[in-house]
């Protein structure tokens, strides 16, 4: 096998093994078939936005649950915001813990919500290390003169 | 590569367009058919908004993305301080799609303006929702909207 081709077999087994995993889901897959030759990058860009997005939203939740008076509203309204853009991008587990999260905000259970925001925080982490080493491998195909597969 | 999904996304935003269009000023399908449909999304979260508006892109859409119902309406020419409709010609959107919650109004209050300008009145209005529960609130609105439409 050439390099080109054990590259892009490393791709599609780690790729596949993240969906085994149920680190990501269908949608995930979505957003793979959106990408062309005219646009390489964009997973690659959503995704980055989504991480970004993921950092803002959970140091908004941490301020907001650090204050004396909890607004569970606010604290809410980020996690939906979370639950969202995590359901978009496919990212299955940070979209989970965020419908879970979001019935401590609905008990205004100050206890029950930082944990969720920690596991959040833990998933968030583990995901942004996953995919960045889906996007290297990608980046090592291009560079190699190959095409990325299309997951079926 | 387009999947089924998309082709039929596709296929339901001409046809959904172009019987509107129909209806409005009588253009026959023949013309409509090279008319590149023009959407206006709105969704505050920007992973979404980008997402939306690939996906109408690779549908041969044109889309204009934005982030809140305010910036809507001043597209729109809608805007309370606008005195007049500058820029952006309204009567070239052909739908507008938007997400169930939207910031700086309610959906209701986006619709009622929208719906209320005799210009603007017949470019139909898709809501899009991640949330699996009706609740009653959204009944209550349904039936508002039904009023309105």
């Amino acid at each position: 096998m050439n390099a080109v081709a054990q590259l892009q077999r490393q791709f599609v087994d780690y790729f596949n093994s993240l969906y085994r995993e149920g680190v990501v889901d269908d949608q995930f897959a979505e957003l793979q078939k959106l990408q062309d030759e005219s646009t390489p990058d964009f997973v690659a860009e959503v995704v980055t936005l989504f991480f970004e997005d993921c950092e803002k939203l959970i140091n908004n939740m941490a301020k907001a649950l650090d204050q004396q008076v909890v607004d569970y509203k606010q604290v809410d309204s980020h996690v939906h915001q979370l639950k969202g853009s995590s359901s978009s991008v496919g990212a299955m587990r940070v979209k989970n813990l965020c419908i879970a999260f979001r019935t401590h905000c609905e008990a205004q259970n100050r206890d029950g919500c930082v944990r969720c925001l920690q596991q959040v925080n833990n998933e968030y982490l583990f995901l942004k290390n996953k995919l960045q080493t889906l996007f290297r491998l990608q980046q090592q195909i291009l560079a190699a003169g190959g095409s990325i597969p299309t997951i079926a | 590569m387009k999947n089924e999904q998309q082709k039929i996304l596709g296929q339901f935003l001409r046809k959904l367009t172009l019987n509107f269009l129909v209806d409005r000023v009588g253009m026959d399908h023949s013309l409509s058919d090279s008319k590149e449909v023009h959407v206006l999304a709105i969704d505050e979260n920007l992973v979404d908004r980008t997402v939306i508006e690939r996906l109408l892109k690779i549908t041969s859409c044109k889309v204009t993305a934005v982030d809140s119902g305010i910036r809507v309406l001043q597209f729109l020419g809608l805007h309370e301080e606008n005195n007049c409709s500058v820029g952006f010609d309204s009567l070239k959107m052909d739908l507008i799609i938007t997400d169930y919650c939207i910031p700086g109004m309610t959906r209701y209050k986006l619709l009622k303006k929208i719906k209320g300008s005799s210009a603007l009145r017949e470019i139909p209005v898709v809501i899009m929702s991640s949330e699996n529960v009706v609740t009653r609130s959204t009944d209550a609105w349904e039936k508002k909207q039904r009023i309105l439409l």
